[in-house]
Formats: C-alpha cells, sequence, structure tokens
C-alpha cells in the first residue's frame, strides 16, 4: 500500500509506538447537520497496546462514540473523516485502516476488530438463531463448517455462563437484556480478534448483570489477551477495568494517563470536576459538586480551550489558545495550560475553588 | 387543611399495596404486599433494579394507578375513598417528576405555555402578568437563569438539565407537599446531575416538601438520601429498609449485601477491592413464575432449603429503626 503508515511517537505513551496494537492520530471527523458542520473529534491521538483496556470517558456528546465508530468506519453517510491516520499493526504489518478498500476493511472487521454495541438488541439480525449467527459471521471470514462453529460457539457461551445447548437455538429477541450483552460478548471473540471496541457495554443494564459482563471481561481478557477500548460516560466501569483512561471533551482527549493517575491525581480541570461530581456507595457522606454550565455546542464550539467557560482555573490566555496535550509525566498527558494550579488546589473542594476563583477576579 | 391537627401521622403510608397487571390467566403483580410510610419532610429512596416494581409503586403513590389491593393513604384518609373535590387536593398535593425531561414535555408548546397551564387550571393566577410573574419566581428557585428568555423557547431549544429543571418547575406550581421523582436525574449528564439534586434537596429544606426518590442507582440514593431513608425492592416486594448510612455500610438483607457488593464504584482500588458475594444463580425470577416462598430464595448464598423455598418472608422491625423481610435474620436476632 502505498500510503505512509509511519507516524510520530506519543511521549506519553507506555511503550513503542512500533508495539502498539493500534495508533489513532491526528483524527478528525465531522457530521454535516441542518444547522451546520458538527466537529465531532478534532484531533485524537492515542495507543492501544496488546492486551491492555483503555477507557474513554466524557460526556453525552464529547464525540466518544463517534470515534469508536470511526476506527472501525462504521459512521452514518452523513460523516467524514476528513484527516488522520489510524494505523493498526498485527503480525509484524502496518496499514492505516483509513485507506483500507470496502472488501479489507470488512475482513478487517470482527476479524481484527469486533465491536460490542450498547443496544446489544440491535446488533442481532432477529430472524436467525444465535447458531445461524455465529455461521453466517465465520463463514463471512473464512471457509468452515457448521459443526465446527458450533463448538467453537459451545465453548464461548460456556466461558460467558450460559447454556449452550439453550442459546443456540434461540431467537435474539428469547434472551433477557443480560443474556444478549453475554452472547454478543461471545460473538465477537468468535474469530479470536486482537481488539475489541465497547461502546457502553453495561448500561442499561442491571447492577448484578453488569457485575457478571465485567467479572467476565476480565476474565476472558487475561485468558485471550485481547485489547479493549471502553466507551462510557459511567466513569465506574473505568474505575473496574481500564488500564489506561483518556477523557474527552468537546472531541479532544483533554487528559491521558494510568487508571490511577486519572482517579487519584488528576490534571485536567474537567477530569477533577468529574470524579468530584460521582459519588460512591461504600463509605460516609462525600461533598460532591456539579461542574457550571453545559457540554459545549459541538456546531458552534467557543473560542480556545472549549472547557474555559465552565472552568474555575480560566485565565485571559484560555479564553484565546486551545492547549494541546502535553506530556507532564510518566504515561501521563494533559491539555491543560493550568495543569500545575489543579495539583495544588485539588484537594479542595470544587465549590471552593470556584468561589475562590470569583473573588479573585 | 387540617396540617398541624394531624400530628404524628405519616404523610403518605402505603399499606399492603399490590398492583397486577395483564388478563385473569396471564396475571403478573409488579407489586405484591408493599407496606411503608414516609413523615413530612422526610426522604424516602426506593431501590431496585429493573422491572422490580419501584415505577409501579410509584404511581400507585401518585394516585395514577390504582391499587388492585391495599390501600394509600394521606394525611390518614385512604385516597380511592376521598370526594371528588378532597381527590383533587390530594392530586395537586402530589406531584410526580419523571425519568426522560425529552419526552414528559410537550413539544408544540413554549415554556410559559407548558409552565402556565396548571396555574390556570388551579385557578393560582389571576392575570398573565401574576402568572408571568410566577413563572419568574419558580425559575429562580428551580435555577433555571436568564428566565425571560427561556419562557419563550420550546423545549427542543433547552438541554436535558434545563428540561428536567422545567419539570420542577411544573411540578411546583400547585405548591405539592409530596414529590415522587423516578429516576430523574438518571439521564442527565453526570457533571449537571448533583446540581439538580442539590436544588431538590433545597425544596426539602426550604419549602417542606416530602419525598419518595426512585432510582436504581444506590450512590445517588445514598447522596440524596443521606439524612433519609432507603426502601430496597426485588420482585415486587420491599427486601429492606434503613436509614442510609446503615443501609450502605450494614446492610442486613442478604440481597442488599449482594447489591453492594456487586455495584461498580468510580473509585479503582476500592472497586477492584471489594468482597464479592457470588450469588447461586444469574437469572431474574420471571414475574411470570414466581419462586414459592422468599423470591431471592434461587439465587440467595445464604439459602435454608425447607425454610426459605416454603415460606414467605414479612418485613419486620428490627428493634433498631430498621426492617428487613429475610427468616435468617430474623431468626438471628430474635425476631417474631
Amino acid at each position: 500500500m502505498a500510503t505512509s503508515t509511519t507516524i510520530k511517537a506519543l511521549p506519553w505513551s507506555k511503550g513503542n509506538v512500533e508495539n502498539a496494537l493500534l495508533s489513532v492520530r491526528d483524527v478528525h471527523i465531522e457530521y454535516w447537520a441542518e444547522r451546520g458542520q458538527v466537529k465531532a473529534t478534532r484531533g485524537v491521538d492515542f495507543d492501544i497496546f496488546p492486551g491492555e483496556s483503555l477507557s474513554l470517558i466524557g460526556e453525552s456528546g464529547c464525540g466518544k462514540t463517534t470515534l469508536g465508530l470511526g476506527l472501525i468506519r462504521l459512521l452514518v453517510k452523513t460523516a467524514d473523516i476528513t484527516q488522520g491516520q489510524v494505523i493498526y499493526r498485527q503480525a509484524g504489518v502496518a496499514q492505516d485502516i483509513l485507506t483500507l478498500g470496502a472488501e479489507e476493511m470488512r475482513q478487517f472487521r470482527w476479524q481484527d476488530c469486533a465491536m460490542v454495541f450498547q443496544a446489544a438488541q440491535s446488533a442481532f439480525n432477529p430472524v436467525l438463531r444465535i447458531r445461524d449467527q455465529m455461521y453466517e459471521t465465520v463463514k463471512a471470514h473464512r471457509a468452515t463448517t457448521r459443526a465446527e462453529v458450533e463448538q467453537v460457539g459451545s465453548q464461548l457461551l460456556t466461558r460467558v455462563q450460559l447454556d449452550p445447548a439453550r442459546v443456540l437455538n434461540c431467537y435474539p429477541h428469547e434472551l433477557s437484556g443480560g443474556m444478549r450483552q453475554r452472547t454478543l460478548i461471545a460473538m465477537a471473540l468468535l474469530l479470536n480478534p486482537p481488539l475489541i471496541i465497547l461502546d457502553e457495554p453495561t448500561t442499561a443494564l442491571d447492577i448484578l448483570t453488569q457485575r457478571t459482563i465485567i467479572d467476565l471481561l476480565r476474565a476472558l481478557q487475561s485468558d485471550m489477551h485481547f485489547a479493549m477500548m471502553f466507551i462510557s460516560h459511567d466513569l465506574s466501569l473505568a474505575a473496574e477495568l481500564a488500564d489506561h483512561v483518556a477523557t474527552m471533551y468537546a472531541g479532544r482527549i483533554v487528559e491521558f494517563g494510568t487508571v490511577n493517575q486519572i482517579f487519584y491525581e488528576p490534571r485536567h480541570p474537567y477530569t477533577l470536576g468529574l470524579i468530584k461530581a460521582v459519588p460512591t456507595v461504600t463509605g460516609g457522606f462525600e461533598d460532591l459538586t456539579s461542574i457550571a454550565g453545559t457540554p459545549p455546542d459541538l456546531i458552534d464550539l467557543p473560542s480556545g480551550c472549549k472547557f474555559h467557560i465552565r472552568c474555575p482555573f480560566a485565565t485571559e490566555r484560555c479564553k484565546e489558545e486551545e492547549p494541546d496535550l502535553a506530556h507532564i509525566g510518566p504515561e501521563h498527558a494533559v491539555a491543560c495550560f493550568h495543569w500545575q494550579e489543579v495539583e495544588k488546589q485539588a484537594d479542595r473542594s470544587w465549590d471552593s475553588i470556584q468561589t475562590a476563583r470569583g473573588e479573585e477576579e | 387543611m387540617s396540617t398541624d391537627t394531624m400530628g404524628s401521622t405519616p404523610l403518605i403510608q402505603a399499606r399492603n399495596l399490590g398492583r397486577s397487571f395483564g388478563s385473569r390467566r396471564n396475571k403478573i403483580w409488579a407489586v405484591d404486599d408493599v407496606s411503608f410510610q414516609v413523615s413530612r419532610g422526610e426522604i424516602l429512596c426506593l431501590v431496585g433494579e429493573s422491572g422490580c416494581g419501584k415505577t409501579t409503586t410509584g404511581k400507585v403513590i401518585a394516585g395514577l394507578y390504582k391499587p388492585s389491593s391495599g390501600e394509600v393513604l394521606f394525611e390518614g384518609r385512604n385516597i380511592w375513598e376521598m370526594e371528588k373535590k378532597e381527590f383533587k387536593r390530594y392530586r395537586t398535593a402530589v406531584q410526580l417528576i419523571h425519568q426522560d425531561p425529552y419526552a414528559s414535555l410537550n413539544p408544540m408548546q413554549t415554556i410559559y405555555d407548558i409552565i402556565t397551564a396548571p396555574l390556570f387550571r388551579h385557578n393560582l393566577v389571576s392575570s398573565r402578568a401574576h402568572a408571568w410573574q410566577r413563572c419568574i419566581e419558580l425559575f429562580h428557585i428551580v435555577g433555571l437563569t436568564p428566565p425571560e428568555d427561556l419562557l419563550r423557547k420550546h423545549p427542543h431549544e433547552l438541554s436535558g438539565g434545563q428540561r428536567q429543571r422545567v419539570s420542577v418547575a411544573r411540578a411546583l406550581t400547585v405548591n405539592p407537599s409530596f414529590i415522587v421523582a423516578d429516576e430523574a436525574v438518571s439521564m442527565v449528564d453526570v457533571s449537571i446531575r448533583v446540581s439538580l439534586l442539590t436544588m431538590l434537596g433545597r425544596l426539602r429544606d426550604e419549602f417542606g416538601v416530602t419525598f419518595l426518590f426512585i432510582t436504581h442507582d444506590l450512590a445517588l440514593a445514598k447522596y440524596f438520601a443521606w439524612e433519609g431513608r432507603i426502601a430496597v425492592m426485588y420482585v415486587g416486594n420491599i427486601s429492606e429498609v434503613a436509614d442510609s448510612p446503615r443501609l450502605v455500610n450494614d446492610a442486613l438483607h442478604p440481597y442488599t449485601q449482594a447489591l453492594l457488593s456487586a455495584v461498580p464504584e468510580a473509585d479503582p482500588k476500592l472497586t477492584r477491592g471489594k468482597e464479592r458475594i457470588p450469588l447461586r444463580s444469574q437469572d431474574i425470577p420471571s414475574l411470570l413464575d414466581l419462586p414459592t416462598g422468599c423470591h431471592f430464595h434461587p439465587r440467595c448464598p445464604r439459602f435454608v432449603e425447607g425454610l426459605c423455598d416454603v415460606e414467605r418472608p414479612v418485613l419486620v422491625d428490627t428493634g433498631d429503626g430498621r426492617q428487613v423481610a429475610c427468616h435468617l435474620v430474623a431468626r438471628e436476632r430474635g425476631l417474631g
């Protein structure tokens, strides 16, 4: 292939970029809407290494689902990847996913990268039994027999704690929400892909079912060594399963770090605000606060740093200039001019930070 | 109104409430023998997983569903035995806030129309100028600014958080003493949930509004009802009621304990270090084919054969201000 697969290394990545499974560089995705152009992602950079889990966190409309769909090129027709590279490395070969032809792309999906969607119901063909869905899926990628698929499928269904004898004969509507999500995970693993993208895999499931899915994913990953990219608005899923976490805001990654850095040493004011907005069940009463204002309109973005309107640390500079993601420590990067100030104030409550800022001005 | 003479009568009482759906042959009981009470100015949280009957309970309490059995008492009076006028007073005193602020506001109306409809309907304002002024007061209470601009808009021009505040403002038009909030903040972005809860909490502190707060999210229940109580529901029954600090840190019922050990938390060290309580089964029972005895027995890690699968446990007082429906806890504590 003629296109370039050489890319710049990210200083905060945990290893040599040549060893990364997936390297995303400067990806811009835009939608055309009636009101104008929606800038869903505006230059996203990250690496995923084999066997690791990365969690993208952020609120609705931050561009995380668009990014996930963009990586496997399943965006709606009104969306366009206008710029960027998505380099996938497997068996010593690097290729840019964004330059693949339709047939290569079809092979890439599921064989190299499976996706578990939020609405498990719509991920199935409603008129096919699970055994036929599985057979069709494998047959689309390589020569196979029904007996072989059923054997692999049964093993995987057993692995996700379902009874293959029953589930294989079921139509999707005959399964409960949690069973469907587990069946979908088994389907995603059919071709043993090195990468799985999961979009809100536990949202809308009951607590006990969520727990089952989380524990299953953890166990399956440690056995099968696939890498996972989670997309979730739920911080607890990241806390459970992620090795690295990327916080997204208005279409960009504003902070990237290990799970402990993001939860215990956040350096972007938005990450700090999110962490301080979510209660835990265990323990005493916590003083929580909301971030003032609402997420920005992706059609009409503010100038400078997109968070400055809601940010208690913002200065004049933030209104004019948008900070880039910069390396601030081992495996830790943040896009904020004032991250050192955030570090100093991190233990104070969000309200007292906001009040203090108000008094200065 | 006889607010002062009621003395210690709870504002709301549910007595052996049941609500069934379906035909005679295919009948399910979404709520089955549920009893609780809420005192004036108190917050009671109803938590449970989907299908446990918490929303149905809320609707029965709000008077939107007639109970199939049992009764709802408002200030000690059965609401379904009230005269028309009194029942109407009840329906204004109790307001429901729905989960989905995208579905609960009429898209064809302006925010002004939405807020003022109940004001005019119940003759609470004398003129359009008065109505406008009342809207501005209400928007101030629910933290919607600037009110003048927002009142002229349509729902689609507002964010989810703003819409939910409009729903609350609409509920407040009729000066309710009791609000049933059904997953009222679940569809709102994480970063602004807390400000909505703070606003609801202020309604209690400043106006003495009583709350039945229905949610599937234990952490939210704990945060909102820290000074109140939490009732846990499982397939149509209440399994445990306690003050929030003890419910989340010292639960008695095996189901509550399982939930607490399973709930993922936004703190990596805490959530990864939690002790797990393994359940005997992953399957949530079907309402069409409920287990005998205690509904939780097929999944319960403490199941005792011949006891839990035979007799249905009743909610009993533990003597320290809590209630629990479990044979084993009752036996250990020497209760009824």
